[in-house]
């Protein structure tokens, strides 16, 4: 059955049929025609954000956190630059998003005209793919494609520019069921041989180590079931990277916690001890191998990942295996099983024992104080007060960003929302918000750093609008700390501009939205503040003052293998004198 | 039977030997990119040469299914075998691509060029131009009393032949239209 309907009254309908139920966007004039659409209807929600980027972001929070794809909508030109630093953040992060741009008539395109820009020109290189419609006949199959494209194989945001006099003209809709069959059907099986070849490894493996990542989470929540049961089941250790966590659960027993440039101690030395790696949908990010010409020397790697390109790109590996975490976990499950589920036992215990030697360095402890708050004790009481509760965590970008994964525990998938590929301050408040929308009933912390946060402080009307009851949890140092960091180690402590000057008062800020601040500075107060927050229905700012020097360990400097980590004075003093730095 | 043999530990794929710096080993490769022939099809394809930094020595593009709307891209290029690689695996992704063939390594491929070479001159050098075309077998296709305009087709080292030849000659402009190629063999 096909219909004649405006360009505008398609959007709408292919968006129901896709099975959306909120967007988030920002009206302009080349989008009129979708938001008269969108206000004479009740099944979509739009959420009207403060700015276009805050829109990508929600809708990355929201995609993140339930698994389905985010969409966003925005106005020609200027609404379609601002939303480039979210796009390049979902292209990086794998997030599926589709995102519709107004654009100018289609007979105005390439005049100049009024708040145009070339937007398929400039979102190409930072979306999977993109289009402009310039027959409102092709705009429904359009979006079913879009839909397709941004969730199959690797997922990734799509964008599809709308000129207003499409969204004005009569078209044919075409409901999904009916649309073209996309040829664009990446493979997610991997072969026998494969599957064989990894199980023989994973057979005769003395040091193994999983190394998974966000790919886990993207290929759904039965993935990273499989991924529990395999490692329990062989009793293998796991390190998971910072776009991984969830997927194997903190308190699990294999677990080593986060590796890389800010990762733990036992798992960068069993990334650069292991004889056998697995990586699971993570992709050698620099964060994670350090100097790659040392990374991991004396280990055979293999490599799942779904995407051919993120294969042999900076780590050679001895055994690539393309196709989708889920499909190939379950087989690797299956034939390892049928072979007798064989392990080295007695290496592996051995492996362990050495594991847990490096565990003992304890490279998270830190000087605790009576006067003055640690950020890594902020973040220990908000996983002791919240850890047991229906959370989820979003976070800004730098060392609050990195202490939050090393203290915070996920036991499960889709609750850690963060930039972790192109490291985006300013992500974690509208993508708490995306966060809130999509879980109305649950709490949604953004753990942030003050600087951060200011890049998206408009969002608060957009919070206060919707009621949404977004806790944001500022570590307020008033310094950019991983840039003062940086400074203090490697340039000569000159701290160029890195230095938060002229605050605002946060408490009053949040009064001036009508939200709720709480000001805490002594550690005796903490825990009654943290809960004063949580119980709080509605907006609050926490402005939680810090310790403004504090540095986030373990690091690896850039260009330094694994084994090169340094360790926090205290972690150094453990281990007896620190000869590692 | 699986094409890998791993040994057990084995370090033979290991990253020290990937990234010899002294061993920068480029090779060129000529590569044929079937892509569906929408607008921006191009851009796709050397915005991702531009932004990933890989180089283009030669690239030819036309449509040669005007129904089913496919395009061929003939691109040369030229990167360690590590960056020839990740271009082919990179091309594989933008969702407009359906195949990626490298030509170099599937087996024999012919690779021709057409190139149209102005020689102008008069007396000794116009007659030894046309001499010199002829041995060349390349064709004129436009004459006026002072000059010649040649029509060649082959491989691109007999173009840069004949161009060396001709620039003594009067050569005044020539264009080039890069490589068109196809695998050897039947399908």
């Amino acid at each position: 059955m096909t219909r004649q309907m405006t360009g505008a009254k398609m959007v709408v309908q292919a968006l129901k049929d896709q099975g959306v139920d909120t967007i988030f966007g920002y009206p302009g004039g080349a989008v009129l025609p979708i938001y008269d659409e969108i206000f004479q209807q009740n099944d979509i929600k739009h959420v009207l954000v403060r700015h276009e980027q805050a829109a990508i972001h929600a809708a990355e929070g929201y995609a993140r956190s339930t698994g389905k794809v985010g969409v966003a909508l925005v106005t020609s030109g200027p609404g379609a630059t601002n939303a480039v630093t979210g796009l390049t953040d979902a292209l990086l992060d794998s997030i599926p998003l589709v995102v519709f741009s107004g654009q100018v008539a289609t007979f105005m395109i390439g005049t100049d005209g009024f708040q145009e820009a070339d937007t398929v020109g400039i979102t190409r290189p930072c979306t999977k793919h993109n289009w402009l419609i310039k027959d409102t006949d092709k705009l429904a199959d359009t979006v079913h494609q879009a839909f397709h494209v941004a969730t199959s194989g690797r997922p990734g945001p799509v964008l599809i520019d709308l000129p207003k006099d499409v969204q004005f003209a009569q078209g044919e809709y075409v409901p999904p069921q009916k649309a073209k069959k996309s040829y664009y059907q990446p493979k997610v099986k991997a072969s026998i041989e494969e599957i064989t070849d990894l199980v023989a490894l994973i057979e005769k493996a003395e040091r193994p180590l999983f190394y998974t990542g966000g790919g886990v989470i993207n290929s759904g929540p039965a993935a990273s079931q499989l991924l529990r049961e395999l490692v329990d089941t062989t009793g293998f250790p796991i390190t998971t990277t910072l776009m991984g966590l969830g997927s194997y659960p903190a308190s699990g027993k294999g677990w080593l916690g986060m590796p890389g440039m800010h990762g733990l101690y036992e798992a960068n030395m069993a990334m650069h001890d292991c004889d056998l790696m697995i990586n699971v949908g993570a992709r050698f990010d620099d964060r994670i191998t350090g100097l790659v010409s040392a990374f991991s020397p004396g280990s055979t790697k293999v490599h799942i990942d779904i995407d051919p390109s993120s294969v042999n790109k900076i780590i050679r590996v001895d055994l690539p295996i393309i196709g989708d975490v889920g499909h190939v976990l379950e087989d690797v499950l299956k034939v390892w099983k049928s072979r007798g589920r064989k392990t080295k036992s007695a290496a592996l215990k051995q492996w362990w024992a050495q594991i847990e030697t490096w565990k003992d360095i304890r490279c998270l402890n830190y000087t605790n104080s009576q006067t003055v708050i640690k950020p890594q004790y902020a973040l220990e009481r908000l996983q002791a007060l919240t850890g047991g509760m229906d959370r989820y965590i979003t976070t800004e970008v730098g060392q609050h960003q990195m202490w939050a994964a090393q203290y915070l525990g996920f036991e499960a998938p889709n609750r850690w929302m963060t930039s972790g590929g192109l490291g985006t301050m300013g992500y974690g408040f509208p993508a708490s918000i995306g966060v809130q929308m999509a879980h109305p009933e649950s709490l949604v912390i953004n753990v942030a750093g003050e600087a951060s946060w200011l890049m998206n402080m408009q969002e608060m009307g957009t919070a206060m609008q919707y009621r949404l009851p977004v806790k944001q949890f500022i570590l307020n140092n008033e310094r950019l700390g991983m840039v003062r960091q940086w400074q203090e180690l490697l340039h000569g402590e000159r701290y160029s501009s890195s230095w938060s000057e002229s605050l605002p008062d946060f408490v009053k800020l949040a009064e001036a939205f009508g939200a709720k601040g709480i000001l805490c500075s002594d550690p005796k107060d903490l825990d009654d503040a943290i809960m004063e927050m949580i119980k709080y229905d509605g907006p609050v700012i926490f402005d939680c003052l810090v310790e403004k020097h504090e540095n986030c360990f373990p690091m690896i400097p850039s260009g330094k293998p694994h084994n090169e980590m340094l360790l926090s004075a205290e972690a150094e003093a453990f281990e007896g004198g620190g000869a590692l730095v | 039977m699986s094409a890998l043999k791993i040994e057990k530990g084995s370090s033979s794929h290991s990253v020290y030997a990937l990234r010899d710096p002294f061993a920068e080993r480029e090779e060129k490769h000529t590569l044929a990119v079937l892509v569906e022939n929408e607008p921006g099809v191009l851009a796709r394809v050397i915005g991702l040469f531009a932004g990933r930094g890989y180089n283009i020595e030669s690239l030819t593009v036309a449509e040669i299914d005007h129904k089913g709307h496919r395009s061929r891209i003939t691109i040369v290029t030229s990167g360690t075998p590590e960056v020839i690689e990740q271009i082919k695996a990179q091309l594989g992704r933008i969702v407009v691509v359906h195949e990626v063939h490298d030509l170099t390594v599937e087996g024999a491929a012919v690779e021709r060029e057409l190139a149209l070479f102005k020689v102008s001159g008069t007396g000794d050098k116009r007659i030894e131009a046309l001499r010199l075309a002829e041995i060349f077998r390349a064709n004129v296709v436009d004459s006026t009393l002072e000059s010649f305009m040649f029509e060649l087709t082959g491989p691109s080292d007999k173009i840069d032949a004949f161009a060396e030849l001709m620039r003594p000659l009067g050569l005044t402009e020539l264009a080039r239209t890069g490589i068109a190629a196809l695998a050897r063999g039947t399908a």
